[in-house]
């Protein structure tokens, strides 16, 4: 085995972080990417061999490697969040909506967005407390129930305008947090790999579509590269918070701090024994810190990437984050660091032995 | 002249909850220092203004009140890192989920609120509408730097930043009452330059949203003949019942009601009309929720009445306000002040 200081690591600095930082900001909603596909495509077409943008909208783009047939390895990383959809104009600037991927009125409520391409802010307000009946306090909000107000004006929204969150990226001590860290984490991770790309592979990136609204564009990317295994980038929750009652949070999912999250199964997936024990033995080679995801619920692009064609080895790892698809997560550089160790880790020393015993 | 709404969006972005207003003092002995005689500061934190009269002494005065205290949340445990929260003034806890917050500790720490997520509450709590007891704030560090930095009690703020809307109009936190502020101010702005026969006495109050503290105080204080004061009102917004809000851009309010002198309410309704600056007659049954309610009975009692600003959304981080109608609270107030001659007082009786 190669050591770690062999490896060319892609470095996370300020560069990445001022990356993170603008993909963050863009909005890009399930079904509405380009924004965000922009960023994307303008980061790795200088270092692709071969970019296309397929019929969904996902961006797919190769880097080859040495060798007769190497290793035709899949990465993902899904570029859409979470948001609203315009569907109603009542006039004087008060618009109906409807949730997109698992928005909460929750999350919603009393928040301001920004609304279509260019980021017109509105706000979902509330009823005054004055004048609340004490009933009404009780009740949880309906999505039915709220409204986006843009001030007293018409014209500059349009019915089908998609809205996100206006949360501004920001850094505090070993933190970061904004808006759609689920899965911007997982696209600036892949953009650093296509940059740095292992030379004994053939690398397959798919910075994919509609992810939160049911896996669709990974599907699609799958099919398109046929890919020997794949790799899902994502981020998924850590519910490491205090219980109730302060006694042991024994469901935490994952928590902050503790490295990359290796995925064994989620709700769409049971993923590749090989490949989980690959993922862990690269990192407990090479002094990476990371932990095993809490089995069950939640789910990657990998739901849909496995079971394409003949079926797909496939594995997902995540960096941990508090709060997705709420107005802001909260995630720890150091994560995002020990999340690229291991994939470049693992792609640089990947080889078709992997795979060689049965599942 | 100060803009009213870059002045409008420095305010807001000041911290100064109800009994911690020094954040955001300052700001406003500032923009009031170069139009003002003199400024002093009370025990309780008030901020006066004087402004002389030209009459002969004894003047009358006036007292124009605007509250510069805001509701916010306050550090109530501390837990691994994680703070949990209690609430200063009448806060809706439904909109508290996934807010930026400011928690001013040891130094300020930008931080998010956060529900303790549903697999670690009871699950008699699953399905009802957030409570307090379980929203945490989450600032993004260690519990050892948590623990250094931040204490029980410490105050925390609303981040959520100025956003302008379409149609001149402001989102953002604590424009209750800070929009009453700046037309405070602006009303300051208009008398400095123009003669007037009463003395004047500016006041940005504090604890209004608490306690009617700093109402009660400086009525008390500086004893005015009248006294007014501007705070906002609600809004039309969707959900909120159309017979108690105002259209928001549309005009000013004048309370009506038994804390408003019927003499006082006359005058400013007549001016108002004669300076066509378009204004409702706003009904308070009962009680004003204003520092009026408090200035009214002090002392031996003072005429009052309130004018009143339409705002969307009170008491939410995203309140939203139009600018159209601060300048409209600030000129009524301008003309109504420069136009008190000494016999005003003579006419307040009651024509029973």
């Amino acid at each position: 085995m190669l050591k770690v200081n062999e490896i060319s690591l892609p470095p996370i600095g300020d560069e990445q972080v001022k990356l993170l930082e603008r993909l963050s900001n863009a909005c890009a909603v399930s079904g509405d990417e380009g924004e965000v596909r922009k960023i994307v495509m303008e980061e790795i077409r200088p270092h692709a061999d071969e970019v296309k943008v397929d019929a969904l909208g996902n961006v797919l783009a190769t880097r080859g490697g040495s060798g007769e047939r190497p290793l035709r390895v899949m990465l993902a990383a899904h570029m859409d969040e979470v948001g609203l959809m315009i569907t109603s104009d009542e006039g004087e600037g008060i618009y109906r909506f409807e949730s997109v991927g698992g928005t909460s009125a929750t999350d919603l409520s009393g928040k301001v967005m920004w609304v279509g391409k260019e980021h017109i802010p509105g706000v979902i307000g509330l009823k005054p407390i004055h004048l609340l009946d004490p009933a009404e306090s009780k009740r949880q909000f309906t999505i039915d129930s709220l409204r986006l107000d843009i001030g007293p004006a018409t014209g500059r929204v349009k019915i089908g305008d998609r809205a996100a969150f206006a949360t501004t990226f920001i850094q505090q001590g070993p933190s970061l947090r904004g808006k759609a860290l689920d899965n911007r984490l997982g696209v600036a991770t892949l953009i650093e790999l296509v940059k740095h790309a292992s030379p004994h592979i053939e690398l397959q990136a798919a910075f994919t579509v509609q992810e939160e609204i049911g896996l669709r564009g990974a599907r699609v990317a799958a099919f398109s590269f046929n890919p020997d295994m794949a790799i899902i980038l994502d981020s998924t929750p850590a519910y490491d918070l205090p219980t109730w009652d302060i006694d042991e949070n024994v469901r935490y999912n994952t928590r902050l701090g503790a490295g990359p999250a290796i995925y064994v199964a989620d709700s769409g997936t049971l993923y590749d024994p090989r490949l989980v024990r690959y993922m862990v033995e690269i990192a407990e080679g090479h002094g990476i810190p990371y932990q095993i995801r809490q089995p069950g619920g939640g789910g990657t692009d990998a739901g849909s990437i496995h079971k394409q064609r003949v079926g797909v080895p496939s594995i997902s790892v995540s960096v941990p984050g508090r709060y997705h698809h709420s107005p802001a997560a909260i995630v720890r550089l150091s994560d995002w660091q020990h999340t690229m160790d291991l994939v470049a880790t693992a792609l640089f020393l990947l080889t078709s032995e992997v795979l060689a015993d049965e599942r | 002249m100060t803009e009213i709404l870059p002045f409008l969006k420095e305010l807001i972005s000041a911290p100064g909850i109800s009994g911690y207003e020094s954040g955001v003092r300052p700001l406003i002995e500032k923009a009031w220092e170069p139009i003002t005689d003199k400024l002093s500061v009370s025990r309780l934190g008030n901020l006066y203004g004087f402004q002389a009269g030209t009459a002969p002494e004894p003047r009358p005065s006036i007292l124009v009140a605007a509250h510069m205290d805001a509701i916010g949340l306050m550090v109530n445990a501390i837990i691994d890192g994680f703070l949990r929260i209690t609430t200063v003034g009448g806060i809706d806890v439904r909109v508290l989920p996934g807010q930026m917050v400011i928690v001013h500790g040891r130094q300020d720490l930008p931080g998010m609120i956060v529900p303790t997520p549903a697999r670690l509450l009871p699950s008699s709590v699953q399905d009802i509408a957030v409570q307090l007891d379980y929203l945490l704030v989450d600032v993004g560090l260690p519990p050892q730097d948590v623990a250094a930095l931040v204490r029980i009690g410490d105050p925390i703020t609303f981040a959520q930043p100025p956003i302008e809307t379409a149609g001149e109009t402001l989102v953002g936190h604590t424009l209750d009452d800070r929009a009453a502020v700046a037309a405070l101010t602006y009303c300051l702005e208009m008398l400095h330059n123009r003669p007037h026969i009463w003395d004047v006495w500016a006041v940005a109050t504090v604890q209004e949203e608490i306690t009617y503290g700093g109402g009660l105080t400086s009525a008390f204080q500086l004893h005015p003949s009248l006294a007014v004061s501007i705070d906002v009102t609600f809004a039309n917004s969707p959900g909120s019942p159309s017979h108690l809000s105002f259209p928001l851009g549309k005009g000013i309010t004048l309370e009506w009601g038994p804390n408003t002198h019927p003499i006082l309410y006359k005058a400013l309704k007549e001016l108002a009309e004669r300076l066509e600056i378009p204004f409702s007659l706003e009904p308070i049954p009962v009680a004003s929720g204003t520092d009026t309610y408090a200035m009214q009975v002090v002392a031996e009692g003072i005429p009052n009445i309130v004018i009143g600003i339409p705002l969307r959304y009170m008491h939410t981080p995203a309140e939203m306000v139009a600018i159209k109608d601060i300048a409209r609270a600030g000129r009524l107030a301008t003309e109504f002040i420069s136009q008190l001659d000494e016999k005003f007082m003579e006419q307040l009786i009651w024509e029973d």
